[in-house]
């Protein structure tokens, strides 16, 4: 069921791809078949550098087997970009003592933080979890009213102050909350912020800080938000966000649309991130558990 | 993390110095370079290899210029066809006396909202009356958002939370303005995707009632090789007049912006700087063209240099740096005259291969306490620092508000660089004198 969503969501991504792989051998293997490969793997956003050390091993592997035709060269690409994807890890860590799991959302401005935050709870509230959202956009206009809508529509409870607030205190509260009421999961929304702004990158330092006071060893999970439609720049985003904070996991949105969100394969090759979640439509239900071979497969299926 | 382009070219072309006129060969690496840096940057890859076989054609056969070495050749016919590919000079949109009605369109997470807002007080600011419409009832409280920036900025919007039809709000809308002063109505539309049909659909219908005069597509600084798809379709289905390209204030180096203008044709506007709503500013393609090819926009910073530095000064600057009579009271004279420049952080932006510095922490504060130590300094102290012993340390960092740490600091750091000066010197003597070029 999850693969025929994936499959679904990935649907127009995989158009075009296979539509350009199944044309790419024409009875033998050529410099020119390299080049297609190369050129429809740079349009997935994995980046050239990815793409060049990519084609070197397929062109390795393909030269060492003895059969060549269409459905070999297709699996040596898929075994090479599994081999580059060295994270496969996407189970949520949770708490070890009888403390509210503690799960933190980052991510630059647009990337689809509430709303992923909205379908987590309500991924968790599936799970007969009891769930908790803090509202800590406090700078966007609205943003704390955005969530808002979602708690009661999801029907979680919701910690929030006024627009402007210090987004640590809405932390430190919700966090008080959250013990006091004995919640399973307690999910903190933040403002998007760009990673070149050191001033606000402090400020999320201190959020998690803040939390550590009530419940030393959240948060649990600290997961950005990458939207699939993003370009070379999603990697000097992870890694700041990552040197400041300590990420655990991404979560890779906006995969519904024809963007392949080819950059996750870099940023997991580079720092050994993996991919937790998949974000693919605006609806409630449209957040997926992120696998390496599925998102490999669902890319290839005919 | 990259090297500029310039500094890759110049090792492409080492081997190639003394070449009256580009050949085909002799680019052929150049152009591999550049392609990468564009593919790099997230230029669309279609769009790359149009560009690249229109630059070769250019190229070949073009004489070398006698003070410039083939790489930088290549590189200043990139940087001109780019320039003139984005449309040479910054174009502000061109308003009617009133009854303008302008049309914010993109993918969701752009910036839509935000850069309705800033586009409302930009217009303000010259003169005109805005307004603005809500008319994204998809996201949860986007209406919200629009009214409260609104409320903020003192401008009329338009909303209505119960009425489920964007297009009967958009003539609630057009009814609004009819009846007022405003002069020109920014309509912010729900995120989409282009391949969402439905939605698509509703925004043709929108254009129908609103009869925009222009329909400005969105889009984010850091979109990558997907850019040319959406665009394409909503150029396609609606027929998009300008672009905005928001989020540029991060360090992205913006390629889309290359592929959506080769995809459309439309110019790209202004840009978004910031999240308060003046940071807006006019699009200079120049600067995108630097920003993209990662060469640090050098041309301004000379400019501004030029402008700032009193040249007599370093003139006799030079002339001491020769004899090696650096003083403190000079040491002085070029800090404030490096911070003429503007902010060091945007000095830095503007030099190639600093721009990946950015991250870094630079402390403003720390020349302003340098200042202080020095004037704090008898003019004695300041021509021989030797003088300064402990009771004058004390004294200097009673009187800048400083350490005796920050004062030691200061004089050690002033004679390791007076001691690293007189060995560069000296070498350069040397060579001089062995008749040597290694100087130029």
């Amino acid at each position: 069921m999850v693969v025929k969503k994936i499959t679904a969501g990935l649907k127009k991504t995989r158009d075009s791809f296979s539509a350009a792989l199944r044309t790419l051998f024409r009875g033998e293997i050529s410099s020119d078949m390299y080049e297609d490969i190369e050129e429809i793997l740079v349009q997935t956003d994995m980046g050239i550098d990815t793409v060049m050390k990519l084609v070197g091993n397929i062109e390795n592997r393909l030269s060492r087997s003895s059969k060549k035709d269409s459905a070999v060269v297709v699996d040596a690409i898929k075994t090479e970009l599994l081999a580059m994807m060295n994270q496969t890890d996407n189970t949520l860590r949770t708490a070890s003592s009888p403390v509210p799991t503690v799960i933190m959302l980052v991510g630059v401005n647009g990337t689809g933080k509430t709303t992923s935050v909205a379908k987590m709870a309500n991924h968790l509230l599936k799970q007969k979890k009891k769930v908790m959202l803090a509202a800590c956009d406090t700078f966007r206009g609205a943003a704390i009213e955005q969530l808002d809508i979602w708690a009661q529509r999801t029907g979680t409870y919701l910690v929030k102050h006024q627009h402007g607030a210090d987004a640590a205190a809405v932390a430190y509260d919700a966090c008080q909350a959250a013990i006091a009421r004995n919640v399973d999961y307690l999910l903190i929304d933040t403002a998007g912020r760009l990673h070149t702004n050191k001033n606000l990158m402090e400020e999320l330092k201190k959020i998690k800080r803040t939390v550590q006071k009530l419940i030393p060893e959240a948060p649990h999970e600290i997961l950005i938000t990458i939207d699939a439609v993003s370009g070379q720049n999603a990697l000097p985003q992870v890694q700041i966000f990552n040197d400041q904070l300590s990420l655990t996991g991404m979560i890779l949105t906006k995969l519904d649309g024809t963007a392949k969100g080819g950059i996750v394969i870099k940023i997991q090759h580079e720092i050994s991130l993996p991919v937790k979640f998949i974000g693919v439509g605006e609806g409630m239900d449209d957040l997926l558990p992120f696998s390496n071979q599925e998102f490999v497969n669902a890319l290839f299926e005919e | 993390m990259f090297d500029s382009l310039s500094d890759k070219l110049t090792k492409v072309f080492r081997n190639l110095r003394g070449y009256g006129k580009l050949s085909e060969s002799n680019i052929k690496d150049a152009l591999r370079e550049i392609k990468l840096a564009l593919l790099e940057a997230d230029v669309n890859y279609k769009v790359v290899k149009s560009f690249i076989d229109a630059v070769k054609e250019k190229s070949v056969g073009e004489e070398v210029l006698k003070s410039v070495t083939p790489g930088q050749q290549i590189v200043k016919i990139v940087h001109d066809e780019m320039v003139s590919l984005m449309g040479n000079k910054a174009e502000a949109l061109q308003l009617r006396a009133k009854g303008n009605r302008i049309m914010i369109v993109g993918l969701q997470g752009s910036g839509k909202t935000t850069t309705a807002a800033k586009l409302a007080v930009h217009f303000r600011k010259m003169g005109h009356k805005p307004h603005l419409a809500a008319l994204d009832i998809q996201r949860p409280a986007a209406i919200d958002q629009l009214v409260f920036l609104g409320k903020q900025n003192n401008i009329p919007v338009t909303f209505d939370k119960n009425d489920k039809k964007v297009v009967s709000i958009a003539k609630k809308a057009l009814e609004h303005v009819k009846n007022s002063d405003c002069t020109v109505s920014l309509f912010d539309t729900a995120g989409r995707l282009h391949i969402d049909d439905q939605l698509m659909a509703e925004l043709e219908a929108l254009k129908d009632v609103i009869q925009p005069h222009e329909i400005l597509f969105v889009a984010d600084a850091m979109t990558g090789q997907d850019a040319v798809n959406s665009v394409s379709q909503f150029n396609e289905r609606l027929g998009i007049s300008g672009v905005i390209l928001t989020k540029l204030d991060g360090d992205a180096r913006g390629g889309a912006a290359l592929s959506i203008r080769a995809t459309t044709g439309c110019p790209i506007r202004y840009v978004g700087l910031g999240e308060k709503v003046s940071d807006i500013e006019l699009f200079h393609p120049d600067r995108m063209v630097s920003r993209i090819l990662g060469m640090g926009d050098v041309v301004s910073l000379v400019e501004k240099a030029q402008a700032q530095m009193d040249e007599e000064h370093i003139k006799s600057f030079e002339e001491k740096l020769k004899k090696n009579e650096i003083d403190l009271e000079d040491f002085l004279k070029q800090i404030r005259q490096f911070r003429k420049l503007g902010p060091l952080k945007n000095i830095m932006e503007m030099i190639p291969g600093m721009n990946n510095m950015k991250g870094l922490d630079l402390d403003e504060k720390q020349f302003v306490h340098v200042e202080a130590i020095i004037q704090s300094m008898t003019l004695k102290e300041r021509t021989h620092p030797h003088v300064i012993d402990f009771s004058r340390k004390r004294r200097i960092a009673a009187g800048s508000g400083t350490s005796m740490q920050e004062v030691n600091q200061l004089l050690k750091k002033f004679f390791i660089m007076k001691k690293m000066m007189k060995t560069v010197m000296k070498q350069k003597n040397k060579f001089t004198k062995m008749g040597g070029s290694l100087w130029r």
